[in-house]
């Protein structure tokens, strides 16, 4: 508790040294604490745009000549920026990746700051297609400070950096929704518009599901690049780990992989993914598999069997939703209905899933399993109405009873009336 | 006709123990007949009710049980898996509630007709305390299907007990099991409901029957005046007796009619940590008490409102339990005067109370 207080005491006190230093540069210049880049910077009102006294590399202790050279601790404008001296300035876009690459490529000294620390980032940038464009001498590319920004950098966890997951559509359109900036590399500047309207961005944006996929989990962040056809449905298995097994064990995901013709995209898109809809499959306008299928082939026939079984189970399912809904309205015991409505639920899922495989009997497995729990679920709530109504029926009988009895009462009443009366 | 004593069985008991003290309690007594002769079955009623109390209180005592983790999902078990469990914790929870109603009813009709004067005085008293007993049933009750409501509840309505000078402190630590409500004021609960209130209870009632029994149904002043060729008795037994159960079986069919239309709700699981619903209310009998309290500004003169209220109710109970005992200087009929304001004061004060309460 005194430490604390000492320490709230002490706050005020270092902040307002820092200021008197910084007021006072001319006469403590030669003070060995003073930081003469920023205090002759913020003097001069020159400090780099976009600072941000916040950056990470600054409450590490990490100050500008750490990265630009030259002495801080001079005021002599010359001395301090002398490149003989080893004062770099600011590096030129060409240099950026290495300029960053020579603290964060190396290892031993990133480990002073993170136990678990990647240090490929330059090594991978090279690999992209921002990379790879640049040693053209395309300077147009994105390097380190497009994305990261030079002078406000934040961990990628933080949402106050351009990189964070909610943000980074944005840093990645600054550029690639530039049509004009753009017009030299045929390629469409519209995926953040795109994005936005599509599952993964209503996710993002609406339900600010911060694991929703951004940019960098479909292309990679240093290492940006399109992906190639037959690795889209490695990528979009990455989170959709289940869809990508069914489908890589399907005759078609062979093919599909084989002739390099496009996969998952083919039905769900790219930048606009849309929720996907049971019409996919089937037979019906909105299927894509009539668009290579045609009436009386294999893939036809299977494409209409999958969707008569999912059309099956999706009917039971919501068959026996409204029945739950009845017996909550009347009352009764939902619990063990509910429970077995979610299991169906779970194999409906697991239905949608299987699709991916393509195969009848895989398909017709799991959805048979959930028409049965459905129909258990059916059967179930069934019961619980015929003991609402049993209920009802009961207390018609016991009206019964109960009337008769009191009847019995009542004559036996007036009868005693009667013979005391007489009497 | 055939008579009691007529039969074997009563016949071969009455051969060995000599049971004419209780044929003389059943048989001495004569039900006065006339306008307000309904009143009578008032009592009746109400022990009916306890009798329910009691039969469904043991059946649902074979699968309640108490415990944090266990008193409301054995509940939700009772209504929702148990053959007819249902039915008996809706007879029990309706049954409790009608029953204090036909007390009060009972208890007022007594007050009115000044039934409590001598020889009944001890009839009154121990009446009193019976409706007191059931209140505090009602209360330890509410708690044990240990929903969001009824812990909210307690923790008021044992607050409020916490209220009282000096010992108040103490009480809600007893209460409680402990500084909060928590499971061990469940148990506590649990514990007072199903053994110590049961027999408490038991003991005082069987007083308050026997001295029903053994001083006989009060006249009203303006049948006492009527001459006695123009005085209508029927006998306790049978007659007044047969009547009665067709009341219990009018009041057996409404209770059925009450559990299975209306319902009672399990609520929400009680969770200590999660903030208090918004209209905690306690049982509508309390409600006068709660609502005046609530009126009371906080401070009166020297004393808290609070503190105030609970010394007032409590004050005003102990007074109205020792009414019979009160004897005014004045004439008869200023008495009769003063009781019947009071009496009408008391009952528009609870009524108008419990509205605001249920309005507010």
């Amino acid at each position: 508790m005194k430490l604390k207080l000492n320490l709230f005491l002490a706050l005020p006190a270092l902040f307002l040294l820092f200021n008197l230093q910084a007021n006072a540069f001319s006469t403590a210049s030669q003070d060995s604490t003073v930081d003469n880049c920023i205090a002759c910077h913020q003097d001069n009102d020159n400090m780099p745009d976009n600072y941000n006294p916040e950056d990470i590399h600054y409450k590490v202790g990490l100050s500008c000549f750490n990265c630009h050279g030259g002495n801080p601790k001079t005021e002599d404008e010359d001395a301090a920026m002398d490149p003989d001296k080893g004062f770099l300035g600011a590096p030129s876009k060409e240099e950026i990746p290495a300029f960053c690459g020579r603290c964060h490529s190396d290892f031993a000294f990133m480990q002073q700051y993170r136990s678990e620390v990647e240090t490929d980032q330059e090594s991978q940038y090279y690999t992209s297609q921002h990379g790879t464009l640049l040693k053209k001498g395309d300077t147009k590319v994105a390097v380190c400070s497009n994305c990261h920004t030079a002078h406000s950098i934040f961990s990628p966890n933080d949402p106050r950096s351009s990189v964070y997951p909610a943000n980074l559509p944005e840093t990645c359109n600054a550029c690639h929704g530039d049509a004009e900036y753009m017009k030299d590399y045929s390629i469409p500047t519209n995926q953040y518009k795109l994005y936005k309207t599509s599952v993964h961005g209503i996710d993002l944006y609406e339900k600010h599901d911060m694991s929703a996929p951004v940019c960098n989990d479909c292309h990679g962040n240093h290492g940006a690049r399109p992906p190639e056809l037959n690795s889209i449905p490695r990528i979009c298995g990455s989170c959709h780990v289940k869809n990508l097994n069914y489908f890589s064990s399907s005759p078609m995901g062979k093919e599909m992989e084989e002739e390099e013709i496009h996969t998952c995209e083919t039905c769900h898109g790219y930048h606009d993914i849309q929720k996907a809809s049971d019409d996919f499959i089937g037979t019906g306008e909105k299927s894509f598999c009539i668009e290579c299928h045609d009436e009386g082939d294999e893939g036809y026939i299977t494409a209409a069997f999958i969707k008569s079984r999912i059309d099956t189970l999706k009917l039971k399912y919501s068959t026996a939703s409204d029945d739950m809904n009845n017996v909550i309205i009347k009352g009764m015991d939902d619990i063990d209905i509910s429970f077995k409505l979610k299991e169906a639920r779970q194999k409906l899922i697991e239905t949608r899933t299987a699709i991916h495989s393509f195969d009848t009997s895989q398909v017709n497995t799991i959805a048979s399993q959930g028409i049965k729990l459905s129909n258990e679920a059916i059967g179930m709530a069934q019961k619980e109405m015929d003991e609402y109504y049993n209920r009802r029926t009961g207390f018609i009988y016991s009206s019964i009873a109960l009337l008769i009895l009191g009847l019995a009462l009542y004559l036996k009443i007036r009868t005693k009336n009667g013979k005391d009366k007489k009497a | 006709m055939k008579t009691l004593e007529d039969s074997k069985i009563f016949s071969w008991l009455h051969s060995r123990y000599d049971l004419s003290g209780i044929l003389h309690l059943l048989y001495h007594k004569k039900v006065p007949v006339h306008k307000h002769t309904i009143w009578y079955y008032m009592g009746g009623v109400t022990l009916f009710l306890f009798l329910i109390q009691l039969l469904t209180g043991i059946l649902l005592l074979m699968y309640y049980q108490p415990g944090e983790n266990s008193s409301y999902e054995s509940v939700r078990f009772i209504v929702n898996k148990v053959n007819f469990g249902w039915l008996i914790r809706n007879l029990h929870s309706w049954s409790a509630n009608l029953m204090i109603f036909f007390a009060f009813v009972h208890m007022f009709s007594v007050f009115f007709t000044r039934a409590y004067e001598k020889p009944r005085e001890l009839t009154w008293v121990t009446g009193v305390l019976l409706l007191v007993l059931a209140m505090v049933f009602g209360f330890s009750g509410y708690l044990l299907p240990w929903n969001e409501l009824s812990f909210f509840a307690t923790k008021v309505g044992t607050d409020i007990a916490g209220a009282v000078p000096v010992i108040g402190e103490g009480i809600r630590t007893v209460l409680r099991g402990g500084e909060d409500v928590t499971g061990a004021t469940l148990s506590r609960f649990f514990g007072f409901h199903v053994a110590i209130l049961p027999a408490l209870f038991t003991i005082v009632l069987v007083v308050h029957l026997f001295l029903v029994q053994k001083v006989g149904m009060s006249e009203p002043d303006f049948f006492k005046k009527l001459p006695d060729e123009k005085k209508k008795f029927i006998s306790f037994f049978p007659d007044f007796a047969i009547r009665d159960a067709l009341l219990w079986l009018i009041v057996l069919y409404l209770l059925i009619f009450l559990a299975l239309f209306f319902q009672w709700d399990l609520g929400i699981k009680a969770d200590a940590l999660s903030p208090a619903p918004t209209g905690i209310k306690p049982e509508w009998y309390f409600m006068f008490m709660f609502q005046s309290l609530k009126m009371l500004p906080p401070h009166l003169g020297f004393i808290e409102g609070e503190v105030f209220g609970v010394l007032f109710f409590g004050a005003a109970a102990l007074a109205w339990m020792l009414i019979p005992f009160v004897k005014f200087n004045s004439k008869k009929y200023t008495k009769e005067r003063i009781m019947l304001v009071l009496g009408t004061l008391v009952v528009l004060f609870i009524v108008s109370m419990t509205i605001i309460g249920y309005l507010l």
